[in-house]
């Protein structure tokens, strides 16, 4: 579709268990032995949560920065389909295979969370437009299915013309291929209604979730409640999106020994120092406006996380302005992953550090077994990457040791 | 005919505009609280509460909760500064607010907490189904058939009333004082105020309630604070409060004066009033596209792109 260079996406085709994944697997497994006992003993064997402390660790990691990590796939979206940077194109596919892997993985850590799991889709059946919850909950649940509509492509691209399913069910190759080929006739020609159709949802409820707080004014610390907290939300969220593909790519190349895409990813933080500025300038903004940078030295618990998530922005952000330090690996790197750091602890402030309800008696700490549960979600999105990379087109860049055949 | 279409014009452009003014004004307008119109209320006088848990023993029994860990005459619980739970929606603790009797002691001021059945609540608006909602008669009710336990309601509520069933692994509710909703809709009292023996608790319609308030207040200066709590904080509560000592030195809050779920449903309502922020994001993406990459609308990428490229 393009004319640039850059080779096309193709299965790793790399052995797929090392010692690594093996032990992402046994943390995987051990969650899930965490999970299991949540649905034996209840949410009060497993977390510490209270009537005080409602939302916990898997609220304010696996939901809201699994939610705003996950924004790389929109954005991605937007400059290389919506604005046609076609040189941007190798990084959509991983930052959808992020989006889809990290979405899912948001339902299924709320489904976790919430009381009665079996009871997740009612809010489909009793509409309450008042809630922003609901709002939220409406918007990831359509974003999901967008998500995999748009993964479908690639799926067909991998299995059309190859379609060989095992024994019995030999049979029914010819339905698939025909399947796969009505799916590549019908996306091919609505395709861009979905793309636009998953930017939209992503900024609708991207905000939602800043709006989710501000029902409880007298909880959560002056230096986080602003009325423009949704603005907020948004906007962290569009400027987490490029250092959030930068540092997947980056680890991903360097564990699968490929070449490291920094044509691409260096110019692709070119934007991202403005969107981090307009980030920037709407909190200090909204800091003085609000005055609240009287509660910026108290040396509270609130004030330290406040600076520290601060300076986990502003001094990326220089970083990023420097054409220089963002055109070598290990700078452009470390200056991504502070700022995918400090998103996350952005929203661990919002929902958990920042949020004190004036009757607790004690403050919440996540359990062993609330971190042992969001560590084996970790794991299973960076399991079911490795699982994607090495089976379906999604990375292309060319491996190291075809490069080094090449010039020799 | 030519003097017509163009009046026609100007006349149809004026109503579009207007009805658009119109419109506009209904989506940015602030929201309006929300109330029921002549809702039960209870007053609760804490300078005639002694104490004696009668209440609590009252809801236990008429809401058929499981038998409480201490005792319910048991009078060493009210220094613990207990909160409402799932086997107890209401709950007596005692304030020294550092009035002293005439032998010198530190006189208490015992202090019945349970839900506040807002008139405009924040539990009820925040919930993702519907499952908390206020009713006509005051009472904020849940309705566990449609609960799917986010627990926002807890995160929303200024009060921090209802307590959760974190111990049931599948079927947990939340759980908080009903206003004995089934008792008020047959005309019956709430069990507390039913039993307390001191007539410490007044149930009646709110607003005869806050005026007959009003008047025992001016009647008796000296017994009592100026002051209704529950009259207009968080926009009213059903639930109300007079005392001779101050509020903040009893375990009240000071809170704001209008309904919690100002904010957010201001921002809800105007952003997604006929969807119209959605819709135009997606008109400017689509246009946007439609300019600069307009290859994507006609051939999107997938395998027929591919194989063009190969």
């Amino acid at each position: 579709m393009s004319s640039h260079a850059h080779p096309k996406p193709a299965p790793l085709e790399i052995r797929f268990w090392t010692p690594g994944v093996l032990v992402l697997f046994a943390v995987m497994l051990i969650g899930v032995c965490f999970i299991i006992a949540r649905y034996i003993g209840g949410l009060a064997v497993v977390t510490n949560l209270d009537n005080q402390h409602p939302w916990g660790l898997w609220i304010g990691i696996d939901v809201a920065t699994g939610v705003a990590l996950a924004a790389g796939g929109f954005t991605t979206a937007a400059i290389a389909h919506v604005f046609g940077r076609h040189q941007y194109e190798a990084v959509t596919r991983p930052a959808l295979l992020t989006a889809t892997l990290g979405y899912t993985f948001v339902a299924i850590g709320l489904a976790i969370d919430v009381g009665r799991s079996w009871a997740m889709p009612k809010p489909l059946l009793f509409w309450q437009g008042n809630s922003v919850l609901f709002e939220v909950a409406m918007c990831v649940v359509v974003y999901l299915h967008v998500l995999y509509i748009e993964f479908i492509p690639i799926a067909v691209e991998r299995f059309r013309g190859r379609v060989n399913l095992p024994g019995p069910f030999s049979i029914l190759n010819d339905r698939v291929e025909r399947l796969l080929a009505l799916a590549d006739s019908i996306l091919g020609k609505t395709m861009w209604v979905f793309i636009i159709a998953g930017v939209v949802l992503s900024c609708m409820h991207q905000s939602g979730l800043g709006s989710l707080m501000l029902i409880a004014p007298t909880k959560l610390h002056p230096l986080w409640y602003t009325p423009i907290l949704p603005l907020l939300f948004l906007t962290s969220a569009i400027a987490a999106g490029y250092p959030m593909v930068v540092f997947e790519t980056t680890v991903a190349t360097a564990s699968f020994k490929r070449v490291d895409e920094m044509e691409v990813l260096a110019p692709l933080t070119g934007v991202t120092k403005y969107l981090l500025g307009i980030y920037i300038t709407l909190k200090i903004g909204d800091m003085i406006f609000r005055e609240t940078y009287v509660y910026l030295f108290d040396g509270s618990i609130e004030s330290r996380s406040f600076i520290v998530e601060m300076l986990a922005m502003i001094v990326p952000w220089f970083m990023l302005m420097s054409p220089r330090l963002r055109a070598k690996r290990h700078t452009l790197f470390v200056a991504c992953t502070t700022v995918v750091l400090g998103i996350a602890l952005n929203r661990c402030n919002v929902f958990l550090i920042g949020f004190n309800p004036p009757y607790a008696v004690k403050s919440y700490f996540p359990s062993i077994s609330e971190i042992a549960i969001t560590a084996c979600l970790l794991c299973s999105i960076t399991f079911f990457y490795r699982l994607a990379v090495t089976y379906l087109p999604v990375l292309s860049a060319p491996s190291l040791a075809s490069i080094e055949k090449e010039s020799s | 005919m030519n003097i017509s279409r163009r009046h026609f014009l100007g006349v149809a452009g004026g109503m579009i505009s207007s009805a658009a003014a119109g419109n506009c004004k209904k989506v940015f307008a602030a929201r309006q609280p929300k109330a029921p119109p002549n809702p039960y209320g209870c007053v609760v006088d804490l300078t005639a509460c002694v104490g004696c848990r009668t209440c609590e023993q009252a809801c236990n029994r008429v809401n058929h909760l499981p038998p409480p860990k201490e005792r319910l005459d048991d009078r060493t619980v009210l220094d613990q500064k207990r909160r409402p739970s799932t086997g107890a929606f209401t709950v007596i603790n005692s304030y020294y607010s550092g009035r002293l009797d005439e032998q010198n002691q530190l006189v208490p001021t015992y202090v019945k907490v349970q839900c506040m059945h807002c008139q405009d609540p924040a539990c009820a608006s925040a919930c993702i189904t519907g499952a908390l909602s206020k009713k006509d008669n005051g009472a904020v009710h849940y309705d566990k058939s449609k609960c799917v336990g986010c627990r926002y309601c807890l995160v929303a509520c200024p009060f921090q009333i209802p307590a959760y069933e974190y111990f049931d692994p599948l079927t947990p509710r939340v759980r908080k004082c009903t206003f004995c909703y089934e008792r008020i809709s047959m005309g019956g009292k709430p069990g507390c105020a039913a039993a307390c023996p001191m007539e410490a608790i007044t149930f009646g319609n709110r607003q005869i309630l806050l005026e007959g308030t009003r008047r025992k207040i001016t009647a008796n200066p000296v017994r009592y604070l100026n002051k209704i709590y529950g009259e207009s904080e968080v926009g009213g509560t059903s639930w109300m409060y007079i005392s001779k000592d101050p509020f903040e030195k009893l375990g009240f809050l000071s809170l704001p004066h209008y309904p919690m779920p100002h904010l957010t449903e201001t921002i809800q309502h105007s952003i997604f009033a006929y969807m119209w922020a959605p819709i135009t994001l997606f008109a400017i993406l689509t246009g946007a596209m439609w300019k600069i990459n307009p290859e994507q609308i006609n051939h999107a990428p997938g395998f027929q792109a591919q194989e063009d490229h190969i």
